[in-house]
């Protein structure tokens, strides 16, 4: 099989635009998290969520024109628009510009949505039941669908190779970016653009997962202290908005190009709980499954990972039993992993999670630092795995294992390793 | 420009972010504005929402011009 590797990244967080910018905040210590204003949460359990800063694009924040005209920014939920935004990124970080024909249809995109154009869908149904059928828009449909996503970016960049979407929950990002990664290795094509994207910060969506029990609803007026993954106080993720986006290729022809190579995709494991649409199963079995998988098609042995981007979405059950199954996975060698979750800056964005989470876990074998987990104060059980509490700290890391699992039991993993 | 022709022309503007300059009588939604077949149906849905009036189908087929919008409405529109 060929050769995967990274050689671009992009993203739009609640940290900000660009990945640099995401990254210095993050491994400051940074909280993108905040009480929501931008619409009315007085009637709703959780008032906070993870929103992506906007701006003229200086100090980070994210200009939507800078990628997207105004008048196609009205036509698409923001999950397109932020998939657009990290795409574009990701492929100038990768300098790959495709202009051939050969070039065009060797290059494909795999960008999913856990829920797609909810905002869209929620608007529209106010205005069919308030102006009738005749005043649904003709891009109420196109704007929302989350295969669009796909879409839009390949019209953007002229890319005619695989054009596909995954749509798992918070897998999704990941399920895309090891997807899409197969599709190289089979040789579909030599060139994939892949990630996630979700715009879920509205009224519809916290009511939602709030009724779910997903969401913390105690820390509403301590929006940052809300997403404290591992800690006893834990009641809940914070939803997050935002894309991550990867450019993937064929090792060689990376490499016949010159490109910068940030580290090549070398496991991917994918499972199924069989058990709950929302609640893991009780013996984290999905969850082991998967990384063993994963592990296994790396071909390493689990005490080669340095450092693991958990899932850990700060919700009371999840957290404690994804520890367990990796307390499982790495047995006598769990004393010297270290694994932190992300999610406690960011909150929890969904299908994009496992994107911006993967390229979290690149850039630690990059620059040998982790990101920390914020919050955790007091841990609702004892591990010898290294957390990573409070603060990020100086690790060289050369294999990188990045978690996430979704409703419905979907569970996929990714193994990172330095080239 | 009459009061209903100063609308079209905001109407027009504002969906197919085009400059006002171009937004003349002559002008051809698709050819020379840059809409496609979507962005024609929701023009036309904006031209029935601000003069509050129904545009049929065969009749939208045939506004293909800012005059043509101007011209119907100037004879269906009662606002």
């Amino acid at each position: 099989m060929r050769r995967v590797v990274v050689t671009g990244l992009g993203m739009v967080t609640p940290l900000g635009s660009g990945v640099e910018h995401v990254w210095s905040r993050l491994i400051a210590g940074d909280s993108g998290a905040a009480k929501v204003s931008s619409f009315e949460t007085d009637d709703l359990a959780c008032k906070i969520a993870c929103q992506i800063p906007l701006g003229d694009g200086s100090d980070g924040t994210f200009n939507a024109d800078a990628y997207v005209e105004a008048k196609e920014q009205r036509k698409v939920d923001p999950f397109i628009v932020y998939a657009m935004a990290a795409a574009t990124q990701a492929l100038d970080d990768a300098d790959w510009h495709p202009k051939s024909h050969d070039d065009q249809c060797a290059t494909g995109v795999l960008v999913g949505s856990g829920i797609g154009g909810i905002g869209g869908i929620y608007d529209a149904s106010i205005t069919l039941h308030e102006k009738g059928p005749r005043r649904v828009s003709p891009f109420f449909i196109p704007g929302r669908i989350i295969n669009l996503a796909s879409g839009q970016i390949s019209i953007a960049h002229g890319l005619k190779g695989p054009n596909h979407a995954v749509v798992t929950a918070c897998s999704t990002g990941a399920h895309a970016i090891g997807d899409a990664a197969r599709l190289i290795a089979f040789g579909d094509a030599d060139v994939m653009v892949a990630g996630g994207a979700e715009s879920p910060v509205n009224r519809l969506s916290l009511a939602g997962f709030a009724a779910c029990r997903a969401l913390s609803t105690g820390f509403n007026e301590a929006p940052t202290k809300a997403s404290r993954p591992y800690d006893k106080d834990r009641d809940g993720f914070v939803m997050g908005e935002g894309a991550g986006v990867v450019v993937l290729e064929e090792y060689e022809h990376a490499k016949a190009r010159g490109a910068k190579i940030y580290a090549e995709v070398i496991g991917y494991g994918l499972s199924g709980d069989a058990y709950h649409i929302t609640s893991p199963s009780p013996d984290g079995d999905g969850a082991y499954r998967c990384m063993t998988a994963a592990v296994k098609r790396a071909g390493i042995s689990p005490d080669q990972i340095d450092y693991i981007n958990a899932h850990g979405t700060s919700t009371p059950m999840g957290d404690e039993l994804e520890l367990k199954a990796v307390e499982r996975l790495l047995g006598d060698s769990a004393a010297k992993a270290s694994m932190s979750s992300t999610k406690s800056a960011i909150g929890h964005l969904l299908g994009a999670a496992g994107a911006v989470e993967a390229i979290f876990s690149i850039l630690t074998i990059r620059d040998g630092v982790l990101p920390p987990t914020l919050n955790l104060d007091n841990p609702s059980v004892e591990t010898s795995i290294d957390l990573v509490p409070h603060e990020a700290k100086r690790k060289r890391v050369d294999v990188a294992l990045s978690n996430s699992f979704g409703f419905g039991g979907t569970n996929a993993s990714l193994v990172m390793r330095r080239v | 420009m009459s009061d209903i022709a100063e609308r079209v022309k905001k109407i027009v503007v504002e969906h197919l972010g085009v400059e006002p300059e171009k937004v003349v009588e002559g002008a051809n939604f698709i050819d020379d504005l840059g809409a496609d077949s979507l962005d024609t149906v929701e023009l036309v849905m904006a031209f029935e929402e601000e003069f509050n009036v129904e545009i049929p189908d065969d009749a939208a087929e045939t506004i293909q011009t800012v005059g043509d919008a101007v011209k119907f409405l100037e004879k269906n529109s009662a606002a």
